[in-house]
């Protein structure tokens, strides 16, 4: 009988270890001058060193090294005063000179940690992850294979290669093994993935957009009997590109491993390949023949010796850490925790924060964000922000404050901005949308109402106040919606001598 | 005037005697007439190399100021990058490929206005003695022409001592710029490393190769050391400082006072006679210029060719993995069938000459997880102890000095089924690299034994390449005197029949 997670996890104790390769958004490559757009036509943004063409040379992109060293430093690393880059020797026809530009064993940044904090049904837990190393490499092109069915190398008709990648800088973050985190094992992996991407974010050195393959991680995850303190075979599951499918990826593994052990198989150390649909992983390489990459020091390249006042510098320059920012607005904000956190998965709290800081109530701000822009972006399927900007949301929370929009007709002006109908003030203008607030205007409404159910307000007068929403109904219904209805409530009761 | 040196042909373009169209169009005819027997050439540009000149020729009569050696014409070894122009480093698998792109020398020499006739023969990817592993067919040595023009850059030596270029570039590992030069009687200045650009310069060992001028006199060869030197951002292992005054220092013809060293462990056995006796005679020249001799000892130049056939194969073995067939020159196997894997072993299998891919295995074998420390890591200590040796020799003389091969020029075939043997030739060349400091070839006579040109060494500390400017050039004039005429006027005639 098949094992599920929670029989897993009393079985066995996970292990887990997390590599994530983050694509710098630099202007330029990491050892040439050319450009690194997303998404340029194949083969455009390439010259001779970045098709690795016979006599060219590499040259170090010092905003790469200074973007390593700022990550680094993020992550709590000793910053290496000497590191050298590295040969990783391999065949692939889509890497120019058939060796990547890397680190080995002289990375730029060593022995550092990450706290992060998960919440379960004990509470706030705290997992320190311990890192590695930070490195620095190249990318490699990308391959397209034609024809086939599993769009795999094997089984291709041909292959079409595209160098527009080749050389983009990429840091490669790797921990150390994270033993001890049980059954919050993905979720531990989730939040160390989501953690890190937040600070690369606020320390703008990518755009960390996992679904474009700027941040990608690889899953290192190996099973122990429970209680056994031992080590187990790990698998390395790639292809994770997304911060939910880290925590399935993560799982799916423990449940498949566990259930392998339990049938008295053994684990086979693999790259395994995370299929998104069904939250399984498929073997690929096997590692059993350790590939030999030769490593040996770059000799094109000197050695990178970064000027200790320099890193001082750099370390000044460092921003808020994204964690100790969330405590500080949840307590400015007076958000509850799970609020805060439907922000941050929204990839919302930098535009919420901007449109508080251009004046508007940090409850308003976030509930249009979330809700009427985010609903909308839904629907179209993009992101909120490229709908409307913190300035013109800020205006509109303005307008209602004021008085000058109710809800509803905010909603509209919303909508009008959306559909490029102009700023707040001249989707009003044009569409008519103001609040009806002329007293005299309103009890012409409102006698109509009393009028048209005399009953009603005959019960008004007796005493029946609830009995009001029928007409207020009736009046905003008449005004369009335009009137404010508190006020509407408040000149017929009076009316009605209840006031 | 194809006889003149460089420096005497830049003289009469500047006068106005000569134009650069006719000096290019002189050596372009001499090329026809004798590159049949010396097969110097593995690509003549007749015409972008006239049309090259014709452009310095209307820059000089515009009156624009141009640099000392404009108009001269000059032969580049295959293994730097023309743009446009084919490129194969003797092997057949760049068979064909045409760069896009000019390497920073190429660049250098045609803002100098120095006139590129072609691209010269070479061993495959600079690996040789002899040029006998060019893909191409070997080239001939002037002084005879049953010998090798020695390896690697035998083309760019045989170019100048046949008179089909007055000026020539080569690169130097092991002593590819100064062997060849020493058996066909040219001058050949390995620089300090780091001190001309390695940006277009196909890798054979990348911590090692290093670009020179190849020349028939010292000043010509400073005069090229000038042009072609200098930092470039594209080469982060270029130097960053300013170029030696090598022009100056040939032309200071004095050594008094200079303390020249003597290698102990670069004479004696195994170096032929004649080469023995030439060097010494040429000790004697120097010591009646006034200056003063010393030996020095340098005891750990014993691994020197034993750590070089480990460091150089191995990067060699990376720097040549790019030839794949995947982006350019030949491709074998592609029948739409056959996977990329497939289609690139049998292409390098084709592609690669035998000692080539001997030096593969080699370097594949000796970067391997569980061999690396043993091979490749000893390696780089016996590097660091041949570069403490110079170091301690440097502190008792201002050059180093010794004969830059053991023998003069070897017959075509003779060794080339012996690899170990064909390796020895570099014996006295290798330490330089090692270390990266300077070296220099010039000639110092035939041996008697054989009439063959023999080359005399001079070794100058990183960064001071004046100085074996100075002593080079102090020696040349001397000889010059003692001789009457240049070596060169005693080599056959050739292009007879």
């Amino acid at each position: 009988m098949a094992l599920n997670y929670d029989q897993a996890i009393a079985a066995y104790d996970p292990t887990l270890g997390l590599e994530v390769h983050v694509e710098l958004n630099t202007n330029s490559k990491m050892f040439c001058g050319c450009a690194t757009e997303f998404g340029a036509e194949p083969n455009t943004q390439t010259c001779p060193v970045c098709l690795g063409l016979p006599g060219s040379l590499p040259a170090v992109n010092g905003k790469a090294i200074e973007s390593s060293i700022l990550i680094g430093l993020a992550l709590n690393c000793s910053i290496a005063p000497f590191s050298r880059f590295a040969r990783k020797n391999y065949f692939y026809p889509d890497m120019p000179k058939n060796f990547q530009t890397s680190q080995f064993d002289e990375p730029i940044c060593v022995n550092g940690y990450l706290d992060v904090e998960i919440e379960t049904d004990e509470g706030t837990k705290v997992f320190r992850i311990d890192i590695e190393r930070v490195h620095m490499e190249e990318d490699t092109g990308k391959s397209l294979h034609v024809g086939g069915s599993t769009g795999r190398i094997h089984g291709a008709e041909y292959s079409l290669l595209d160098y527009n990648r080749a050389g983009i800088p990429l840091v490669e973050i790797v921990t150390k093994i994270i033993p001890n985190t049980g059954k919050y094992a993905p979720l531990v992996a989730r939040a160390y993935v989501t953690e890190l991407r937040d600070i690369l974010r606020s320390l703008g050195v990518s755009d960390v957009k996992m679904e474009q393959g700027s941040l990608r991680c690889d899953a290192n995850v190996s099973l122990a009997p429970a209680g056994s303190g031992q080590l187990g075979t790990r698998s390395e599951t790639k292809n994770v590109n997304s911060l939910r499918s880290v925590e399935r990826a993560v799982s799916g593994e423990i449940e498949r491993q566990a259930n392998r052990l339990q049938n008295g198989e053994r684990i086979v150390q693999e790259t395994r390949h995370f299929l998104e649909e069904s939250g399984q992983t498929r073997p690929g390489r096997s590692k059993e023949q350790a590939e030999d990459y030769r490593y040996f020091p770059e000799p094109d390249l000197v050695p990178v010796a970064p000027d200790a006042a320099w890193i001082e510098e750099l370390r000044a320059t460092l921003p808020e850490k994204p964690s100790i920012r969330r405590k500080r607005l949840k307590i400015e904000w007076a958000v509850p925790d799970k609020e805060m956190a439907s922000m941050v998965n929204a990839e919302l709290l930098d535009t919420v924060e901007e449109t508080v800081l251009l004046g508007s109530d940090p409850t308003k701000a976030r509930s249009w964000w979330l809700g009427e822009i985010s609903r909308l972006a839904n629907e179209k399927e993009v992101a909120p922000t490229s709908l409307i900007t913190p300035i013109q949301v800020a205006e509109v929370i303005a307008l209602i404050a004021s008085g000058e929009l109710t809800d509803k007709l905010a909603r509209q002006v919303v909508e009008g901005v959306i559909n490029g109908e102009g700023t707040p003030q001249q989707v009003i203008d044009a569409r008519g949308l103001k609040v009806v607030s002329d007293d005299s205007a309103l009890m012409v409404a409102i006698e109509a109402a009393i009028a048209s159910q005399p009953e009603t307000a005959e019960r008004i007068r007796g005493g029946n106040i609830p009995a009001a929403g029928a007409l207020i109904g009736a009046v905003m219904k008449a005004t369009g919606g335009q009137a404010d209805a508190a006020k509407v409530r408040e000149l017929l009761l009076k009316h009605l001598g209840q006031g | 005037m194809i006889h003149s040196t460089a420096a005497e042909m830049a003289t009469k373009l500047a006068a106005g005697e000569i134009s650069s169209v006719e000096l290019t169009q002189q050596h372009l005819d001499r090329i026809s007439v004798v590159d049949g027997q010396v097969h110097a050439f593995l690509y003549v540009d007749t015409e972008g190399a006239l049309s090259q000149a014709a452009a310095v020729d209307a820059k000089r009569v515009a009156g624009e100021k141009l640099s000392p050696l404009a108009g001269v014409p000059l032969a580049l070894k295959d293994v730097l990058t023309q743009k446009g122009i084919p490129t194969t480093c003797g092997s057949k698998i760049l068979e064909g490929w045409r760069p896009p792109y000019d390497s920073t020398i190429v660049s250098k020499l045609k803002s100098a206005g120095i006139v590129i006739l072609g691209k010269t023969n070479m061993d495959e990817f600079a690996m040789g003695s002899s040029t006998e592993n060019s893909a191409y067919g070997p080239s001939h040595n002037p002084w005879d022409l049953t010998r090798i023009p020695g390896g690697s850059g035998g083309g760019s030596a045989a170019s100048l001592a046949a008179f089909e270029a007055p000026l020539a570039m080569g690169t130097d590992t092991g002593g590819s710029i100064r062997q060849p030069a020493a058996v066909t009687g040219t001058v050949g200045v390995k620089p300090t490393y780091g001190g001309v650009s390695r940006y277009g310069l196909v890798a054979f060992s990348s911590s090692l190769d290093q670009a020179g001028p190849c020349a028939r006199t010292v000043l010509d060869a400073a005069l090229l050391h000038e042009a072609i030197a200098g930092y470039d951002p594209r080469d982060s292992t270029s130097i960053n400082a300013p170029v030696p005054a090598v022009v100056a220092a040939a032309k200071k013809l004095d050594v008094k006072g200079m303390k020249i060293g003597i290698v102990k462990e670069l004479s004696g056995d195994g170096y032929q006679a004649g080469v023995r006796s030439r060097f010494d005679e040429a000790i004697e020249e120097l010591v009646n210029a006034g200056a003063e001799i010393v030996e020095v000892s340098c005891p750990n130049f014993e691994y020197a060719l034993a750590a070089y056939y480990l460091i150089a194969p191995s990067e060699a073995s990376s720097n040549l993995a790019r030839f794949d067939s995947m982006r350019y020159g030949i491709r074998v196997g592609d029948d739409g069938v056959r996977g990329a894997e497939e289609v690139m072993k049998m292409t390098r299998e084709v592609g690669f000459g035998k000692e080539v891919k001997r030096r593969i295995i080699l370097g594949t074998y000796a970067l391997s997880s569980g061999y690396y420390d043993a091979y490749y890591g000893s390696a780089q200590k016996v590097r660091t102890l041949i570069t403490q040796d110079f170091a301690a020799a440097f502190s008792k003389a201002d050059v180093l000095v010794s004969p830059t091969c053991p023998t003069t020029a070897f017959k075509i075939g003779e060794k080339s089924d012996d690899p170990l043997a064909m390796y020895l030739n570099d014996i006295a060349t290798i330490p330089v690299n090692m270390a990266g400091i300077g070296g220099m070839s010039l000639p110092v006579g035939l041996a008697p034994e054989d009439g063959l040109p023999v080359g005399f060494q001079i070794m100058s500390p990183a960064m001071k390449d004046d100085l074996m400017y100075q002593v080079g050039g102090t020696l040349e004039a001397a000889l010059l005197r003692k001789w009457g005429s240049p070596i060169l006027s005693n080599a056959p005639a050739l292009g007879a029949n």
